[in-house]
């Protein structure tokens, strides 16, 4: 129990002295993060969108490979954008292994399907009287779209923290991918894992602690967001 | 969706992706794989900081077995190896992967056990003491992960006359590196086999009073020599050789060799500095 409390107060310690090895790391953490949420956000919502809103032949059985990604293991993104991006890989030419870029490339194709198949069920269930409304009301498709993706605000801003909060956490991409090296492209969760292993739980705990401070402060600003 | 709108979002995401590489982007240095000891010790965050200080090459590494950080060198993924297997680094030399091998430093290998020692292994010699291991079938954690460490413990069953225990349960192969399976085997009350630099410092975590003691020590073939390792630039010509050899030509200079036998926790050196 004693490592909890040292945890604690290690934290406090940690972010107070800057110390510069946890404030890469969460540097490192919120850079990769904002650009797979950034990414997949920008792909996933028309994605998910055209899904829920359209009909077309094969909507089910993409709603179903879609749901089956919800359960991507990390590890396995992780193995499949190292292939991809080893020397000896088809990306190989760029250079992204060992690389924050190459884990937030990792991370979009977590987010992806999580941000498509939320944004999809929300428009799906749209109230149908809502578009019937509309349409009596005179108003032209592009209309009726937009009053539909301002109807579903909430489901996207729920979509988003989701998503957020499963790229924040991962652990399997960061260490696959980015080889957890010191000051570059180590993150919270593969600095957590290191200090574990190491045995050195406070320090392990501390790291834990201002993840969720950072998830904290997120989830703060969306809800003032929402009572705006 | 019309094809214009297609082509144009797609052009979004790859300069989305461009982009994101200039911001994220990190300069390109040299890269290192190395094993954990030589991570775990905190020898690195003691010594690289002088190596970039005189000579003004920033290096990166990342830390794991041995036998993954030979395969990142055989597929070009890094620049330069830190490693701890002799016989592997030379059929990989000879298999045309690595160019120069240089011998830097070594230290032992030493198996570690509780203080009670309930197969009493302590003081015996290492082919004896893991017959009376697998006797007393104590919980015994194995890296299992091909790292240095790793293929000098199952040469050493071999030696003992034994096949490796992997089906025992009493035999546990961790998967993890060697300050981790240290822990491990003080959880379980077992025994493992480590370097002695990590074992010096997990005494030091643990305030000099650690619960897992040194029982087994001294053979010959105990011997752990650390060398690093340069890519053939045959194999991998995008790999920075001359950068590497840099490296390697400073690791093995009077300076680096003094720094290295500077490294001591608990008034212990954990590598002694060896290069010729």
């Amino acid at each position: 129990m004693d490592f909890i409390v040292a945890g604690f107060l290690k934290a406090i310690e940690l972010l107070i002295r800057f110390d510069p090895s946890t404030w890469t790391a969460v540097s490192a953490t919120l850079k990769v993060s904002t650009f797979s949420m950034v990414i997949s956000l920008a792909t996933g919502l028309p994605c998910g969108f055209v899904l829920g809103y359209f009909n077309f032949k094969w909507k089910r059985s993409l709603r179903t490979v879609l749901d089956t990604l919800l359960a991507l293991p990390t590890v396995t993104v992780g193995l499949l954008v190292y292939a991809l991006i080893s020397s000896q890989g088809p990306l190989g030419e760029f250079h992204l292994l060992f690389t924050l870029t190459g884990i937030a490339i990792g991370q979009t194709i977590l987010a992806f399907p999580i941000v498509t198949a939320i944004t999809a069920s929300i428009v799906e269930n749209i109230d149908p009287e809502l578009k019937l409304t509309l349409v009596s009301l005179g108003a032209g498709k592009k209309n009726i779209i937009a009053t539909c993706l301002w109807e579903v605000r909430y489901g996207i801003l729920a979509a988003a923290v989701t998503a957020y909060g499963r790229v924040l956490t991962e652990v399997g991409i960061s260490m696959m991918v980015g080889g957890n090296i010191k000051y570059h492209t180590r993150t919270i969760t593969t600095a957590i894992a290191l200090e574990t292993n190491k045995g050195l739980f406070a320090d392990g705990i501390a790291l834990g602690i201002v993840l969720l401070g950072i998830a904290f402060a997120v989830n703060l600003s969306l809800s003032f967001l929402r009572k705006q | 969706m019309n094809g214009k709108k297609l082509i144009s979002s797609l052009l979004a995401v790859v300069f989305l992706v461009i982009s994101a590489n200039t911001v994220l982007a990190e300069k390109k240095d040299l890269m290192m794989a190395t094993t954990t000891s030589t991570d775990n010790t905190g020898l690195l965050d003691y010594l690289i900081p002088y190596f970039t200080e005189q000579t003004g090459i920033a290096l990166k590494w990342t830390a794991t077995g041995t036998g993954k950080a030979l395969k990142l060198g055989q597929n070009c993924d890094v620049d330069v190896l830190l490693v701890h297997a002799p016989s592997a680094e030379k059929t990989y030399i000879k298999n045309g992967y690595g160019k120069d091998r240089r011998e830097i430093m070594y230290n032992d290998f030493i198996i570690i056990g509780p203080e009670s020692d309930p197969a009493d292994i302590k003081g015996k010699k290492i082919s004896n003491a893991l017959v009376d291991l697998k006797k007393s079938s104590s919980p015994f954690m194995s890296r299992g992960d091909d790292s240095g460490t790793n293929k000098k413990e199952k040469q050493l069953w071999k030696n003992a006359g034994m096949v490796l225990p992997e089906k025992e349960a009493w035999y546990i192969q961790t998967g993890q590196g060697m300050l981790a399976t240290i822990h491990m085997a003080q959880e379980r009350s077992g025994y493992t086999m480590t370097d002695r630099g990590t074992y010096i410092k997990y005494q030091d975590q643990k305030g000099g009073n650690a619960p897992l003691k040194i029982l087994v020590e001294g053979d010959k073939i105990l011997l752990n020599q650390y060398s690093v390792v340069t890519l053939d630039p045959g194999n991998c010509a995008g790999a920075k050789y001359d950068l590497a050899l840099k490296f390697s030509d400073w690791m093995a200079s009077k300076p680096a060799q003094e720094l290295i036998g500077g490294f001591r926790l608990l008034g212990q050196k954990l590598f002694i500095p060896n290069a010729k």
